[in-house]
């Protein structure tokens, strides 16, 4: 198993680390020190219990455990695969000090593909409460507090705007990194544990914002799908794209099969990506599978990169070219884009969010030759349904402002995930959507009595 | 999936479909659109919500590329994959005298529902439709009863004024005072008829038709610029002020796939001669 070569992959979708085998499962468990106060623990934003979990696969006992992670974690196929394990458990793991750290994030991933082989397994569904609630967006939040509402007893519906659930899960992240049978196994099993899932609704236009607040409780998961725009010239040229657009034409609407489906995407001899992040390093990828030579530039370092650290090293061995300390003024071209003019960056002291600032170095104007830019700099909550919720409370950026639980100003309202934490990362708004779903199981057990 | 409940051609290229969608019927309201893919292969493509009735939506649309050429060969009972809305913001219609709301070909599709929505709201509306030429003119006799008065323009002078749109729209407005003004149709259409009403400062909303993908603000497929602002065409429109509108890139940007959709319709007529399926298998 293990990664498949560059060459090969380059050439279709499918995903590019196989995994784990049985036998190198166990033998990587056995690596496990079984610390007494396992530092690695504390590196998981959902305190995942990492040596119990290693020691049943030691032992052989797969399903074990798989139980023992379910207990803080109701996704670990997309975890495994997604988390940016090398600042969170295995960045904190004790064997990184003098050797490699254990492969946590594989070995999770093993045992829960493991498990989706064998079939889906129902959890313990709780007597029905009797109390409805709805629940916005199927993104990793939505997902999340969906099942463990469901689990409580209370009868959940889930309102996405798109065709299909999973939000960044399916438009955004692409196949090669995170198989959709993944994403769709996730799902079936909500559907089978009694959630019902209305694609094609946008919660505040297809469901009014007064039928949201007739359920008992609201969660919102609606993301920061809002793509952002450098607001640099040239930027309305043909063939500048959002990651999001890039994305989504072939994520979700296979570009890469047209004509056999409809949606188009213009062939590109040489594509330009603009950001370090994971984004960026998935539209990349994306369009070096579609046959562009890729160049990839970023303002800052290479140790700055945001993005997983294997997946620069994946995109490297993909033949992306990085080109760091540099950063877009214009685009140029008429009406297609022909070019972008970057200009050098210099680092200078930490911003206030404590990373290098990079400044530019006047005269240090070059042009790359591309026939398409996309832009993968971040995106915001998308305002459409926060608007409509009448005095609710939300940030400069527009994220909706919650406490610890998750719960808004406004009564039995609650939201979790990326639109109230910002763009973040698949695990954090899984462990905000829970604990938000927990706060609303003991508001709506509490209004019971 | 979604239940074709009619489905008939209306004039030259252009047809009409009620289908039953009931979270865009309930609450859909002028000016808005929904999104729609008719099957698992299919593109997601905008289209105006046209009229309401119970539980269903009318659109109305000309065939042109893939898409709405297959979607033209839907009958009563077939279904849509996938119908999402409605979106977009809603026509601002106050009570404010006169409005007169102009279509252009396909665009006439979005005429009755504003029309009627603006007369409920006590104001006296003026109705121009025109078209190319008598066979490609739609809903005369619907707009002839929402609108207090209607003209009918077409190019060649096959049916009513002889000349364009823009010439009847100059000649009503002339000493005349004028609340607001829509002006719906092709890019070019709307650019060369909101001209008229630049100089009387005269306040005109245009509804704009970029590529879109998702239609909910999530892409930027379909940013235009007004006012040199970067607008999303999907949330912050689709009615923009007409004279902020840089209308040469909205028809520049229209071209990005221009190959690609002629390679698709292409192969889509080669499909369907070749076994009368309408080139979808499966
Ligand atoms: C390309 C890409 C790669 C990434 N890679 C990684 C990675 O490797 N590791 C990692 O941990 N994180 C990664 N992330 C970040 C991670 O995907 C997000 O942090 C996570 O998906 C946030 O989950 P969410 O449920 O809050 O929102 P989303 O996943 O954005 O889901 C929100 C859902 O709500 C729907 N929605 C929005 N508004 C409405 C409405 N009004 N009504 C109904 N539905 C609505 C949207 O359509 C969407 O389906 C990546 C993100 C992107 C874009
Ligand atoms: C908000 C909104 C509302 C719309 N409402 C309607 C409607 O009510 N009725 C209707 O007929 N159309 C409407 N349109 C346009 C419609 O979405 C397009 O005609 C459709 O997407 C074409 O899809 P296709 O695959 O059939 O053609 P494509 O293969 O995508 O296009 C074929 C050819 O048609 C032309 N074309 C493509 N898109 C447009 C466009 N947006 N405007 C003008 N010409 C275009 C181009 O020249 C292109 O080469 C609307 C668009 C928007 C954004
Ligand atoms: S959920 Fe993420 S951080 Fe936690 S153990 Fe799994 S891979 Fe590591
Ligand atoms: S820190 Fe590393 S070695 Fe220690 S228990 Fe955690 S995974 Fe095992
Ligand atoms: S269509 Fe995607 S943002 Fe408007």
């Amino acid at each position: 198993m293990g990664e498949r070569p560059a060459a090969e992959r380059l050439h279709d979708f499918q995903e590019v680390d196989g995994g784990l085998s049985p036998e190198e499962a166990v033998a990587e468990a056995g690596r496990c020190l079984q610390c007494k106060k396992p530092t690695c623990v504390r590196g998981c934003p959902v305190e995942i219990d990492i040596p119990a979990f290693i020691a049943r696969i030691a032992e052989g006992d797969i399903s074990g455990a798989a139980r023992i992670i379910m207990e803080n974690n109701l996704l670990p196929a997309i975890c495994g695969r997604v988390c940016p394990q090398e600042i969170q458990c295995e960045g904190q793991c004790i064997l990184g000090v003098k050797e490699t750290p254990l492969r946590i994030g594989d070995l999770e991933r093993f045992v829960a593909d493991h498990e989706r082989i064998q079939g889906p397994v129902i959890p313990l569904i709780a007597e029905p409460t009797g109390k409805r609630v709805v629940v916005v967006g199927s993104g990793p939040a939505g997902l999340t507090a969906a099942a463990e509402l469901a689990r409580l007893g209370h009868a959940v519906t889930v309102f996405e705007s798109l065709h299909e659930p999973g939000g960044v899960l399916v438009y955004g992240i692409p196949a090669f990194r995170l198989p959709k049978e993944v994403v769709r196994a996730e799902i079936d099993q909500l559907r089978a544990m009694g959630v019902e899932i209305r694609t094609n609704h946008l919660a505040g236009t297809s469901v009014p914002v007064s039928d949201l607040l007739s359920y008992d409780a609201v969660f919102i998961g609606t993301g920061a799908g809002l793509p952002f725009f450098m607001k640099i010239p040239g930027e309305q040229l043909n063939g500048v794209y959002s990651a999001n657009e890039f994305l989504t034409r072939v994520n979700l609407m296979h570009a890469e099969l047209f004509p056999e489906y409809d949606t188009p995407m213009r062939h590109a001899g040489r594509v330009v990506v603009v950001g370090g992040g994971n984004v960026a390093m998935d539209a990349a990828r994306v369009a070096r599978r579609l046959g562009s030579r890729v160049t990839l530039v970023y303002r800052r370092r290479e140790e700055d990169l945001p993005a997983r650290r294997a997946e620069v090293i994946r995109a490297k061995e993909e033949g992306v070219e990085f080109v760091l300390c540099a950063n877009p003024i214009r685009i140029l071209g008429d009406p297609f884009v022909t070019g972008v003019e970057c200009v050098r960056t210099e680092i200078c002291d930490p911003d206030d969010t404590g990373r290098p600032e990079p400044a530019p170095v006047e005269g240090s104007n070059f042009v790359i030759d591309a026939d398409m830019c996309i832009q993968a700099i971040g995106q915001g909550p998308n305002p459409l349904l926060i608007r409509k919720l009448e005095g609710i409370r939300y940030g400069r950026k527009g994220n909706i402002m919650v406490d610890e639980e998750g719960s808004t100003n406004l009564d039995r309202v609650f939201a979790a995930g990326d639109v109230a934490t910002g763009a973040a990362t698949v695990i954090l708004a899984m462990g905000g959507a829970k604990k938000a779903a927990r706060a609303i199981d003991r508001m709506l057990r509490g209004s019971n009595r | 999936m979604f239940r074709v409940v009619k489905a008939e051609q209306l004039a030259e290229k252009i047809f009409q479909i009620w289908v039953e969608a009931p979270h865009v019927a309930r609450n859909a309201r002028a000016g808005q659109f929904l999104v729609l893919r008719i099957h698992e292969q299919g593109e997601r493509i905008p289209l105006t919500v046209s009229a309401v009735e119970e539980d269903c939506v009318r659109i109305i649309f000309m065939a042109v590329g893939k898409t709405t050429l297959e979607l033209s060969t839907l009958k009563a009972g077939d279904s849509i994959r996938d119908v999402a809305g409605p979106l977009g913001k809603p026509s601002e219609i106050g009570k404010s005298g006169t409005c007169i709301v102009v279509g252009g070909g396909a665009g006439i599709a979005s005429c009755p529902i504003i029309a009627r929505a603006a007369r409920a709201a006590g104001n006296r509306v003026i109705g121009i439709i025109g078209a190319r030429n008598a066979d490609f003119l739609i809903l005369e006799n619907e707009m002839r009863e929402s609108c207090h008065e209607l003209h009918i323009a077409t190019d060649d002078g096959s049916r009513g004024f002889h000349g364009f749109a823009a010439d009847v729209l100059k000649k009503v407005i002339a000493g005349k005072k004028i609340a607001c003004v829509w002006i719906i149709g092709p890019a070019i259409m709307m650019k060369v008829t909101s001209k008229v009403t630049r100089e009387r400062k005269i306040r005109t909303y245009v509804s704009l038709n970029p590529i879109m993908v998702d239609g909910t603000g999530m892409c930027g497929s379909c940013r235009v610029v007004v006012g040199g602002e970067t607008k999303f065409a999907c949330v912050d429109g689709p009615e923009f002020d007409a004279h902020e509108v840089d209308f040469d890139l909205l028809m520049q940007r229209q071209r990005v796939y221009f190959d690609e959709e002629k390679a698709a319709v292409e192969r889509y007529h080669e499909h369907s001669c070749q076994c009368g399926t309408g080139g979808h298998h499966g």
